[in-house]
Parts: structure tokens; C-alpha cells; sequence
């Protein structure tokens, strides 16, 4: 086996597991997962109550 | 609910402050150097010729400015999506410090003519050692604060901006792989055509993971917090990060196309270009797309107004780029104004415009400030940048399309219909309007300076407190 069988594999190898990646990606497995995960950046609050108070609008359904 | 302990806020502000100070300083060389076109006796010295002064100019735009955009913005999202202080507060400051240190030594040696002669990588080599310490610094302080997270999920942006960290510690230690001669001197450790594939795949990353990736998880926090709504597709952003990691390596060949490199290694670095426009697109779209049901804000809310528009300068760059990367477009394009109209609609439209609408919504939160002090300026902000930006990439279009084709115009006895000198004086309109195009942008930038210093001023710098991680949400 040379070099090039190794490249090759590799690249193979590479392909098959963006095709993997896509695949549990698209699995409804993850939906619950993902959407936790999603509104991670909506957990809290990011002003002092002083200038929240001028602010109340709701950050997401 | 929430303890006592408070996020570390300092050297976000540091770098929020500095992004806007260097964008002001880089992009004011890049108006100086695009005058040195137009009026050439500008070349005042050596020191500031035009030679010297473009390196300058990159380095500036993208490692000070970008690269403060890039701390700031980093540091914040990964300590608010992570429930956690960052890891370090000393190693967080160090990499602050040292930043701006090399900023400066790329000030003083740059001018100087002190150079390792590779674009984006021209610093010398102690330089480069500093660089290292301090991007070892900010992986520890960014993925130690990943590790000791008290969120359970790693939030996408957080995931770009860590590929972001590890991809430019590898770039940065294979392509400066160097021997000094001397304090100020340095060779490289390659040579010939494996030293040029080198350093464009450095420099095609350099684009991919610091000009991109790390702008992208800017986009994957900022967007949907102005938007007030999630991500559009959560799973696509997975996919969207995973296939740039696996395709952006590859596609640096396609800077040295009709080069020595062999065809074959040209054509995988054509080929992978093309694929790029995938994941690319499938990102901006991912952006945009969050907007869905909430485009009514992007009426008066111009910070979404920025954030959106470099979305759409992100798209169109990573449309032109792949056709570029096409052999027989190449051909005409390269080594014309069209190669630079491409690159500031890639950094002045979507790098310089999503770190600009962060900053903004950065800013007064870091001075518990609900908004900036005033929304209208930033309106005007985008609008004078918008046309700046407009005004320069369709005048380097029009200017590199011309010069290609008068470069490759031959009479019929095969001699060259045109001179060169000819092709430079049919782009000295264009180079007029380029010049205009960057003094909108620097404006903007300037209006920026005199908008948030009227915020910062007299404010008491605010440090957010960390949320106990069973508080959950709370609106």
C-alpha cells in the first residue's frame, strides 16, 4: 500500500463522516437537544434592573 | 436567583473600545494608500510609501480591528451562552495586553520596512512569537471557560469561534515556521512552490477561519439577539459548521492558478472553492432567515440594518469567490482591482459591518446602558458605510474587468494591443471613486468614535451577573 491508497482513504474517510455529521444532524433525535440548546443566548437578562425596567419586551415565544 | 459572582466584563469593554480605535486607525491607512494611487507624490518617504503602508493597512483592518471584534465578542458570548465567568482572568488580561502589543510592534516595524514578505503573515519573527503566546493564552481562557460551563449544551457560536482559535494556531505555527538571521530578519523554513502552496493555504484560511468563521459565531449570537428569536435552523448551523471545517482547507490553491504549483493541486483548489458556495450560502440563509416573522424590525432598528446587510455582502462575496476560483475566470481577474473590490466586499461588507452592528449592541450593555446614545447616528453610520462600500466595489469591478481585459487584448501580428502603463491610466477614475468609497466608510467609522464615547462618558462600567444555571429562562 502506498501513500496515495492512504490519501485516498482519508478523503474517503472524511466524506463519509460529513455524510454521518448530516445524518444525525437531520435525525429527529436532536430536535429536543437543539432547540434547548438554541435558546441558550435567550436564559437571561443582560441589563441592571435600572435600565430593564425602560425595556420589557419578551425575548422569544 | 442570580449569585453574586459577575461576568468578566472588563476585558470585553478593553477590546469593544479598541475595535473601534483600530477600525478608525486601519482604515484611515487604507484611505491613505488608496490617495497614494490617485496622487503618487503622497509617497511622502520610505517610511510611509506605498510599499510599506499597504501591509500596514491589512494588518490593521483585519488582526487590530477584526481581531479586537474577535476577542470582544468572544469573550462575551462565551461567558453568557456558558453561565460562567471566563476561566481566567489573568491569562484574559494578558491576552489584551499582549494583543495590543503586537499591534504596536506591527506599527512601528511595518513602516520600517521590517517584513518576512508574506501577505498576512509579513510580521518578523519575534513578533510571531508573541502572537503565539498570546493565541495559546486565549485558547486556554476560551476553552477552559467551554470546560467548565455550567450550561450542558456547547452553543453553536461557541463552536465557530473555537474553530476559529484552533485553525489559526495551526496557520499561524506551520506558515511562520521560520530561521531569524538576525533580532529583525527571518527566512522562511520553505522554499520554491511548496513555500507559495504554504502560504496560500495559509492565507486562503486566514480568510476562512479568522475572516469567517470567527464572524460567523458573531452571527450565529448577535443576529438572534437583536432579532429578538432563535436561530432559523439550529441543525443546519451544525452542518453549516462542519462542512466549512471540511472544505475550507483545500480551496487555497486557487490563489496560484497559471502558477508553478501542478495543475492537478490548482484544479482540487478550483473544485473546492466551488463546493464553498454551499455551506456559505447555507449559512447566510440561516441568518437571514431568522428574521422570519420579525422583518418589521428591520425597518428602525439599524444595528439589525447592519447585521443583515453584511449577511447579504457575506452572500454576495461567497458567490464571487467561487467564480473567481474558476481557471478561465481567474485568467482575467487575477492580479486586477477586481481581486480587491472582491476582498472589501468581503471585509468592509460583512466583516467590518457584522463586527460594527455587535459592537453596537455591545457597548452600552457593558456600561449598563439600555441603547446607545443615539440610535439615529447609527442609522446615519449605516447608511454612509453602505454607500461607501457600494461606491468601492463597483468602481474596483468596473476598474479590474477593464485592466483584465486590456492586459489580454493582442493585435493581429500577436503583439500587445495596450502598455501597462495605458491600463493605469484608464483606472485612475476608478481609484477616484474607490478613494471616495473609503472616505464614506472611515466617516462612518468616525461617526461611530463620537457616538460611543457620548455613551461611555460618565458611565459607570457594569459587570452582569452570573445566572445561576437552574434559574432557566426568564424573558
Amino acid at each position: 500500500m502506498d501513500i496515495n491508497d492512504l490519501r485516498s482513504f482519508v478523503t474517503v474517510l472524511a466524506f463519509a463522516t460529513f455524510i454521518g455529521i448530516v445524518l444525525w444532524a437531520w435525525s429527529g433525535r436532536q430536535k429536543q437537544a437543539f432547540d434547548e440548546a438554541a435558546n441558550l443566548p435567550f436564559a437571561e437578562d443582560e441589563l441592571p434592573a435600572s435600565a430593564r425596567s425602560a425595556s420589557k419586551e419578551s425575548h422569544h415565544e | 436567583m442570580q449569585t453574586e459572582a459577575t461576568y468578566n466584563y472588563k476585558v470585553v469593554r478593553q477590546f469593544a473600545i479598541m475595535t473601534v480605535v483600530w477600525g478608525i486607525v486601519g482604515m484611515l491607512v487604507g484611505v491613505v494608500i488608496a490617495a497614494q494611487l490617485v496622487w503618487p507624490e503622497l509617497n511622502l518617504t520610505s517610511w510611509l510609501s506605498y510599499g510599506r503602508l499597504r501591509p500596514l493597512h491589512t494588518n490593521a483592518v483585519i488582526f487590530a480591528f477584526g481581531g479586537s471584534a474577535l476577542f470582544a465578542t468572544s469573550y462575551y458570548v462565551v461567558q453568557r451562552t456558558s453561565h460562567v465567568r471566563l476561566f481566567s482572568d489573568g491569562l484574559a488580561a494578558f491576552t489584551f495586553w499582549g494583543w495590543q502589543a503586537v499591534i504596536v510592534a506591527a506599527a512601528v516595524t511595518l513602516p520600517l520596512g521590517m517584513t518576512s514578505g508574506k501577505e498576512y503573515a509579513e510580521l518578523e519573527w519575534p513578533i510571531d512569537i508573541l502572537i503565539t503566546l498570546v493565541w495559546v493564552s486565549y485558547a486556554v481562557v476560551f476553552f477552559g471557560t467551554i470546560a467548565t460551563r455550567k450550561a450542558s449544551h456547547i452553543y453553536v457560536a461557541n463552536w465557530f469561534y473555537g474553530g476559529f482559535i484552533l485553525a489559526v494556531a495551526l496557520l499561524h505555527l506551520v506558515n511562520s515556521c521560520e530561521i531569524p538571521v538576525s533580532l529583525f530578519k527571518s527566512y522562511s523554513c520553505y522554499a520554491g512552490v511548496q513555500d507559495a502552496m504554504i502560504q496560500w493555504w495559509y492565507g486562503h484560511n486566514a480568510v476562512g477561519f479568522f475572516l469567517t468563521a470567527g464572524f460567523l459565531g458573531m452571527m450565529y449570537y448577535f443576529v438572534p439577539k437583536q432579532a429578538g428569536r432563535p436561530v432559523y435552523s439550529y441543525r443546519l448551523s451544525v452542518v453549516h459548521f462542519w462542512a466549512l471545517i471540511f472544505t475550507y482547507m483545500w480551496a487555497g490553491p486557487h490563489h496560484l492558478h497559471y502558477t508553478a504549483l501542478p495543475d492537478w493541486a490548482q484544479s482540487i483548489g478550483m473544485m473546492f472553492s466551488l463546493i464553498l458556495l454551499a455551506p456559505s450560502w447555507g449559512g447566510m440563509i440561516n441568518g437571514i432567515m431568522t428574521l422570519s416573522g420579525a422583518w418589521h424590525k428591520l425597518r428602525d432598528d439599524p444595528i439589525l440594518k447592519f447585521l443583515i446587510t453584511s449577511l447579504s455582502f457575506y452572500g454576495m462575496s461567497t458567490f464571487e469567490g467561487p467564480m473567481m476560483s474558476i481557471k478561465t475566470v481567474n485568467a482575467l481577474s487575477h492580479y486586477t482591482d477586481w481581486t480587491v473590490g472582491h476582498v472589501h466586499s468581503g471585509a468592509l461588507g460583512w466583516v467590518a459591518m457584522i463586527s460594527i452592528g455587535s459592537i453596537y449592541y455591545l457597548i452600552p450593555r457593558l456600561f449598563g446602558r439600555k441603547e446607545m446614545y443615539s440610535v439615529r447616528l447609527i442609522n446615519v453610520h449605516f447608511w454612509v458605510s453602505t454607500i461607501g462600500v457600494v461606491l468601492y466595489i463597483a468602481a474596483m469591478w468596473i476598474a479590474g474587468v477593464m485592466q483584465g481585459l486590456m492586459w489580454r487584448a493582442t493585435n493581429a501580428d500577436g503583439t500587445l494591443t495596450y502598455a501597462f502603463v495605458e491600463s493605469v491610466k484608464a483606472t485612475y477614475p476608478f481609484w477616484s471613486i474607490r478613494l471616495l468609497g473609503g472616505l464614506l466608510f472611515l466617516s462612518g467609522m468616525l461617526i461611530m468614535a463620537w457616538n460611543t464615547w457620548k455613551t461611555v462618558a460618565g458611565q459607570k462600567a457594569y459587570d452582569a451577573p452570573v445566572l445561576a444555571p437552574a434559574a432557566g429562562q426568564h424573558a
